[in-house]
């Protein structure tokens, strides 16, 4: 294996072995500290600019999942259609895999997509490096490479939401959805549904779980970019996606949700991570950057007034000021941990929103109750 | 939280160490009371385990060495009045008890509060129809049986489940007629036979080869729920989870799979009730998403701790504090302190666990694995890398392994048979099958283990076989460090680069970690702290490893440290006694303002509780990883006295080292282990020992018998485990055994030494200064010499030796101590006849029976001790144990029930797997409530007797007539039948199975439960008589009716209970006992 380094913007470096793509990258460098799940955090466009480091420090071991579509365009198994994280540092890459469901190995895909990965690596070290410092810029170069040269890139100030979202707008119904092979309808609990309703969901770099979850409870969606003024459309609610980057480069789309909350007709309105940050932004409230972000399936968040508490996966570099929110807001989830906020919503009107991931993919479900929630509001 | 009502709180504990319950529960139980003392509740607990840290002073208020049965139990509470009561801390023994309490209406009648998951939701998941009915409601699957009375039911229950299914004859003992079947044909066949053994069979979908997946699940009383952890089998289903190498988090699941698991394990928890932890077990499927629960663990398990010691996260005293009615939400991580206890572990390592089997010391067992439990203990490794953690667990399982290679060669005599059955070897059978060329794909059809770990196991191999093209100096740094990288030892790379042709091994070793060191290939110290470093954590809580590039922590370099050796995996021989020892050092050394460290790696055990110490390196105890980590630590000393034999037998090799170690100087340790030393010592002190010698040829073995005489003592002085010692009583069967367990040569000479018959066997267990004896204790064994001395009765104060006696031996040990300068604790075992007294050994180290004697003494012999060794005044303690007026009796815990076909028989090599002791006010009272908590019952009617040689029987013969006095009815085999009648004794003769013709069978009596006790003293441990016997006592065993086959023990049980009747036991605390 070819040998790389990982330039730290601080010059702090750390070397490992290439076991992926031969070629330079750069981006933010953040840790997670997932025990599963790379292929579906590899795919989700919230990743999109950074250099994804994993704690966990056995990484491969079960193979790729096939990147098969539904006839709708939705992936099977995958959370978008490639990866967009710019590269993966782990400690142990497990090069033999074994499972059913994986069609080849890690090293092979992040090969097929151009995508560097790197192994040998303390990411315990590296992350507790960062923890230290706060998430810094990084870029990775290759043995015999002048990488001396090459900068680090930008990620501050680079809208990441408009080169992830979608172009046009995509419809799915949800009566061409089937569900794949992993999502067992039988083993899972009974689903509110609500068949016939239509629901709008601004793409700011969709996982496509959260599609899979509505479509799963009956309803149809229309998926439109980003900043697309979807008050002209004709739908039942509107559903707020995640996304990459910072949520201040997204004036656009906060505008439409300004608007969408002053209609006339209430429609109920439910957000997620990217989609947090845009209904508080449009709800008056400010956001600022974290030290070193959430990013990790062991978050526990606190429903504020109750004793009902969440393990939720989390993957966010922002977070909303709760005291700035506006008159008939408040704060809906806490993170039981710093106490930064994770969610909020209206206290009369059917809008609340999550920091964390309540679709999951990956990491633990047991919040996805919320999909019902916003569904039987419509 | 809101109970403020409880103020105070029973918790039952689990009593002697058995297999299948052993150590976890020490932990798990003094978890919860220091959650409970927290919270100012006054703690009462119920353990005859003596040997424990939670029956240790100061870890509970009350505590009653008494039988956790409902008859104890129920006078305790009548005495305590405790308005709560804890059950899911002691594991199956406190649970069953404590649901037959419940359905007996006796908490209700006393008013206590069953805290924590009610006991309805413990009796729907241990009832396995309820348990079914209870998951089918939400839709969760089981593994389901469907009875069948005849085949044509038996084929259509096949069908329905589909191939390949199992079969199994109802109510058949020990599997008879059970098997696997994969179609109809097979079935036909095997139907007939099972319906031959029963009238009933059991049809249920056979998951061979399924994954087994575990969850440990936290659930408070507001419905939050967390899986704190997960972890997979290495061995597919079919194989206990406690007979499994297990790895945590799971290694070949993926998001999926992982969260639908969760998922559904949180779901249960909610539906079934419980209020605290509980572990559900899943079957899954291999090939597809498909799963079964297997079961739940309404209870603090095996699993639990090992979970606890994998995370960090504390799951009894969490359990404790949700069973006070906390909620998760208010109670903070206690590795971080900071984050909240609501939250689910992040690991940035791997955990393997590896059990530890002690096969070899049981005459005649079934060493195939399979769904019973039959390991005594078990070991968990860290590491970074799966191959690393792997490695380091087979080391650490203390069975003379370096690793997955670089070992002895075992010789087997069919590879695919040994791969396809499992057995405690299998691993070390799949490199075997590397070396033989089988690929992975064909290991994985024999074995059915997930390939993703044979290509880990592969991956090992290579390294080794790349290594093995090398020598010390053609191998480069980066291999060197791939290799250290992978989990191997300086050792393994020595033999792997073929170093042990040119020299000694253990003169190679050395040179490779020199070598090592000059390329900058060293391990680093790494943190568990629950959350793979998101958050700063000032844990304490530590492993080494070579997949690093810095350590976790900075070192003071201020010699404060001192460093206590644990006793690795619990053995037979040495388990939680030594765990106590290790944590009263850890005390003391706080205590006395040093800084404490432990190295160990035992999941079961207290002292690798990070809470006990400043610092705990959870990692192998071999001379390699003790000197990485003593060269970071650069302390003030290490103590190598209280963790039993493993660190005693480091000790030359640190002091060589230029170590310091505290107290006993390791020469002098070395003169009392080698035996040639220690004699000629003894002999120069003119101290009397029994004759031996040890020997290299047949003819000096012959000459050196016809001095002494049969019957004599045989040790393969190159003990390996299993090849243990043996009586032999004629030349047959000392050329047997010899030619069997030890191949007599001049390199590996064997030890015999004279057996003496009918002499009393004395304990010393004392602790020097300086060569001055400060503290002792002296207690006698019940059995005569011939029980090894972990297996025997032994009482406290020693109640029947001649005065003169115990002055010879006070002035014997004086003299030992003198002569081996000792500072510490140390022991020395005596034979007594008349007033002639022998040495037979003497360990300078803390034994097995400290903690039994300290608690009954009331002196911390191992705090005293520690002080001795930290160089500290120590005054003598004034207290003399001819002061107090009651006895204690520390008796065996034996596992046999567990050990199929194994022959419950008492020899020389010891067997038992735990012990209790108890307290009373005279022998008669401590003895019973001793018996009683080691499983023994109080016979109702009748007793069968079949009482050996002539001694035998005239020792048994007063028992025998005070069990006619008191209405009980004797049957007896013929000889002693015949000596019963001719003393008067009425008794009924029954028939040896070998007398085939005559009625009646003794056999037949005890299938119809026509016996309650069995006395069966064989007559010598010859293989014919052993062989007369054994159906009998494997019968008693297999029917769980109380068996004693020593002749004085039985006198001294049935003496007490024909004198004292269990009302008449008082029910006193240990702190009434004064």
């Amino acid at each position: 294996m070819k040998k790389v380094t990982l330039i730290l913007q601080d010059g702090t470096t750390f070397s490992g072995f290439s076991f992926g793509y031969e070629g330079p990258a750069c981006g933010e460098v953040v840790f997670n500290t997932a025990m599963s799940g790379y292929p579906e955090s590899l795919t989700d466009p919230s990743y999109a600019g950074q250099l994804m480091v994993l704690t966990y420090p056995l990484v491969g071991n079960y193979g790729v999942p096939p990147f098969t579509f539904q006839p709708n365009g939705l992936p099977d198994y995958m959370e978008s259609d490639r990866i967009y994280a710019r590269a993966i540092i782990v400690s142990d890459y497990s090069g033999q895999y074994c499972h059913w469901n994986a069609c080849e190995s890690l090293s092979q895909w992040l090969k097929r997509e151009h995508v560097p990965g790197i192994t040998g690596v303390d990411t315990r070290q590296l992350t507790k490096v960062l923890r230290e410092h706060g998430v810094m810029m990084g870029r990775i170069v290759m043995d015999g490479e002048d990488g001396k040269e090459a900068g680090f890139g930008t990620y501050e100030g680079v809208n990441f939401v408009a080169q992830v979202s979608c172009r046009e707008i995509v419809h799915y119904r949800a009566s061409d959805y089937s569900q794949p092979a992993n999502r067992l309808p039988e083993d899972q609990p009974a689903k509110a549904t609500a068949p016939g309703k239509r629901v709008v969901l601004v793409d700011c770099g969709v996982k496509a779980n959260i599609l899979r979850c509505l479509l799963e409870r009956g309803v149809d969606v229309v998926r439109v970019p980003w900043d697309y003024d979807f008050n002209t459309l004709d739908f039942d609610g509107l559903f707020l996606a995640n996304g990459p980057g910072d949520p201040d480069l997204c004036e656009p789309a906060v505008a439409h949700i300004r608007t969408f909350l002053q209609r006339q007709d209430v429609k109920p309105c439910m957000g997620i991570c990217m989609g947090n940050q845009l209904l508080a932004k449009a709800a008056g409230a400010t956001i600022y950057k974290l030290k070193y972000g959430h990013r990790s399936h062991n978050q526990p968040v606190r429903q504020l007034g109750t004793n009902r508490c969440f393990i939720t996966t989390q993957n966010h570099g922002y977070a909303v000021e709760p005291s700035t929110l506006q008159e008939g807001w408040e704060p809906l989830f806490v993170n039981m941990n710093d106490g930064s906020n994770e969610g909020i919503r209206h206290r009369e009107k059917p809008w609340f929103s999550a920091q964390f991931h309540p679709e999951a993919c990956a990491g633990p479900v047991d919040t996805e109750f919320l999909f019902d929630d916003f569904v039987k509001l419509l | 939280m809101e109970r403020k009502d409880i103020k105070k709180v029973l918790l039952l504990g689990s009593g002697a160490l058995k297999i299948g319950e052993a150590g976890e529960f020490d932990y798990s139980g003094s978890q919860a009371l220091k959650a409970l003392k927290e919270e100012g509740i006054e703690t009462v607990l119920i353990n005859p385990n003596i040997a424990t840290v939670q029956t240790s002073e100061g870890v509970a208020d009350q505590i009653y060495f008494l039988p956790v049965t409902p008859y104890f139990v129920e006078r305790v509470i009548a005495k305590e009045r405790p308005q709560g009561i804890l059950l899911a801390f002691g594991g199956q023994t406190a649970l069953n008890c404590g649901v037959t309490l419940y359905k007996e209406g006796t908490l209700e009648r006393y008013g206590v509060e069953v805290l924590g998951t009610p006991v309805q939701a413990i009796i729907d998941t241990e009832d396995r129809e309820l348990f079914v009915e209870r998951l089918d409601e939400i839709g969760v699957k089981t593994i389901r049986s469907e009875a069948c009375e005849t085949i044509d039911d038996a084929r259509e229950a096949a069908a329905r489940l589909g191939y390949p299914v199992i079969l199994r004859a109802a109510y058949a003992l020990g599997g008879l007629g059970s098997g696997f079947c994969d179609n109809e044909e097979q079935l036909n066949m095997l139907a007939e036979k099972a319906f031959s053994f029963s009238p009933q069979v059991l049809v249920e979908k056979s998951l061979k080869g399924w994954k087994e997946i575990e969850y440990e699940v936290v659930r408070d009383r507001y419905d939050n729920c967390i899986t704190v952890c997960n972890m997979e089998n290495f061995d597919p289903l079919g194989i206990h989870t406690g007979e499994s190498i297990v790895i945590a988090p799971s290694q070949t699941l993926s998001n999926a799979d992982y969260h639908k698991l969760r998922a559904l394990a949180i779901r249960i928890i909610r539906h079934i009730g419980i209020v605290g932890e509980c572990n559900v077990q899943y079957a899954f499927d291999p090939e597809s998403e498909d799963y079964r629960v297997i079961e739940v663990n309404a209870r603090l398990s095996r699993s639990s701790a090992l979970a606890s010691k994998a995370t960090g996260y504390p799951l009894a005293f969490v359990a404790a504090k949700l069973g006070l009615g906390y909620g998760l939400f208010e109670l903070k991580n206690s590795v971080t302190k900071t984050t909240s206890a609501f939250f689910e572990p992040a690991l940035d390592y791997v955990v393997c666990k590896i059990p530890r089997w002690d096969l070899g010391k049981f005459r005649g067992v079934d060493r195939e694995l399979g769904s019973s439990m039959k390991s005594v203990g078990e070991v968990m490794a860290i590491g970074r890398t799966f191959e690393e953690a792997i490695q380091k667990g087979l080391r650490m399982i203390g069975q003379g392994m370096h690793g997955f290679v670089g070992n002895k060669e075992l010789l087997i005599d069919n590879l695919e048979e040994a791969l396809k059955s499992p057995t405690d070897k299998r691993i070390f059978m799949i490199e075997k099958a590397f070396f033989a060329g089988y690929t992975v794909q064909q290991i994985h059809d024999l074995t059915k283990i997930d390939k993703w770990f044979l290509e880990k196991l592969l991956h090992i191999y290579e390294i080794n076989s790349r290594l093995r093209k090398c020598n010390i100096n053609t191998l480069e740094a980066s291999l060197m460090r791939e290799a250290k990288v992978y989990g191997f030892t300086d050792f393994q790379i020595a033999r792997a680069l073929g170093m042990g042709k040119e020299m000694d091994i253990d003169e190679a070793v050395p040179i490779v970690r020199r070598v090592r060191k000059q390329m900058g290939v060293l391990p680093f110290v790494k943190q568990i702290d629950t959350l793979a470093a998101e958050y700063p954590a000032h844990t304490n809580y530590l492993y080494l490893t070579y997949s690093a590039s810095a350590h976790d922590i900075a070192y003071e370099m201020d010699k404060r440290s001192v460093v206590v050796l644990g006793s690795g995996a619990y053995r037979i021989g040495s388990s939680v006694e030594f765990d106590w020892c290790g944590v009263q050092a850890l005390h003391t050394i706080r205590q006395e303002g040093y800084r404490s460290v432990m190295i160990n790696y035992n999941p079961e055990t207290v002292s690798t509780d990070y809470d006990m110490c400043d610092r705990l390196y959870f990692d192998e105890l071999t001379f390699e990883r003790v000197m990485d980590i003593l060269e970071l630590e650069c302390p003030r000393g290490v103590i190598v006295s209280t963790g039993g034999q493993i660190p005693n037998n480091l000790a030359l090799k640190l002091d060589a080292a230029r170590v310091p170690i505290l107290g006993t100087q390791a020469r002098y340790i070395d003169n009392a282990e080698d035996r040639e030393k220690f004699s000629e010592m003894l002999t120069r002190i003119g101290v009397d020992q029994p004759e031996w010698s040890a020997l290299t040829n047949m003819e000096d073995v012959n000459a050196f018998i016809e001095r002494v005489g049969f019957p004599v003592l045989v040790r393969p002085s190159y003990v390996l485990s299993g090849a243990a010692m043996n009586v032999c009583s004629n030349q047959d069967e000392l050329e047997r055994f010899l030619k069997l367990a030890a191949n007599v040569s001049q390199k590996h000479p064997v030890v015999i030494s004279k057996f003496m018959l009918n002499t009393k066997e004395v304990e010393m267990d004392a602790v020097a200064s300086g060569g001055e004896i400060i503290a002792y204790a002296i207690s006698e064994h019940i059995e005569y010499a011939g029980v090894h001395s972990g297996d025997a009765t032994i009482q406290f104060p020693a109640q029947k030796l001649y005065v003169e006696t115990v002055r010879r031996i006070k002035k014997i040990s004086a003299q030992i101590a003198r002569e081996l300068n000792i500072s510490g604790p140390f022991n020395i075992q005596y034979l007594a006849r008349e007033n002639e007294i022998k040495v037979i050994e003497c360990n300078l180290r803390a034994s097995r029976s400290f903690p039994f004697v300290s608690k009954v003494l009331k002196i911390n012999l191992i705090e005293l001790a520690t002080k001795v060794m930290l160089g500290l005044l120590v005054e003598k303690p004034s207290k003399n144990f001819f002061d107090f007026d009651y006895v204690g009796i520390k008796a065996s815990q034996f596992s046999f029930n567990r050990l199929q076909k194994a022959d419950p028989v008492l020899g020389v090599d010891m067997s038992s797997t735990g012990e209790v002791g108890c307290l009373g006010e005279d022998v008669n009272s401590a003895l019973l409530k001793a018996m009683l908590s080691v499983g023994y019952r109080i016979p109702r009617h009748s007793v069968l007797l079949s009482t050996g040689t002539a001694k035998d029987k005239a020792a048994m013969l007063e028992a025998a007539r005070k069990l006619h006095d008191h209405g009980y009815v004797l049957y007896a085999t013929g000889g002693t039948s015949r000596y019963l009648t001719d003393n008067g004794i009425p008794n009924t003769l029954v028939y040896w199975p070998s007398q085939e013709q005559m009625q009646p069978q003794a056999l037949d009596l005890l299938h119809q439960h026509e016996i309650d006790m069995v006395v069966n003293i064989p007559k010598d441990l010859t293989q014919g008589e052993l062989r007369n016997g054994y159906r009998l006592r494997r019968a008693a065993v297999d029917l769980n009716i109380p068996l004693i086959t020593n002749a004085r023990l039985a006198s001294a049980f049935i003496n007490a209970f024909t004198t004292l009747s269990l009302d008449d036991l008082a029910i006193r605390s240990w702190s009434e006992y004064k």
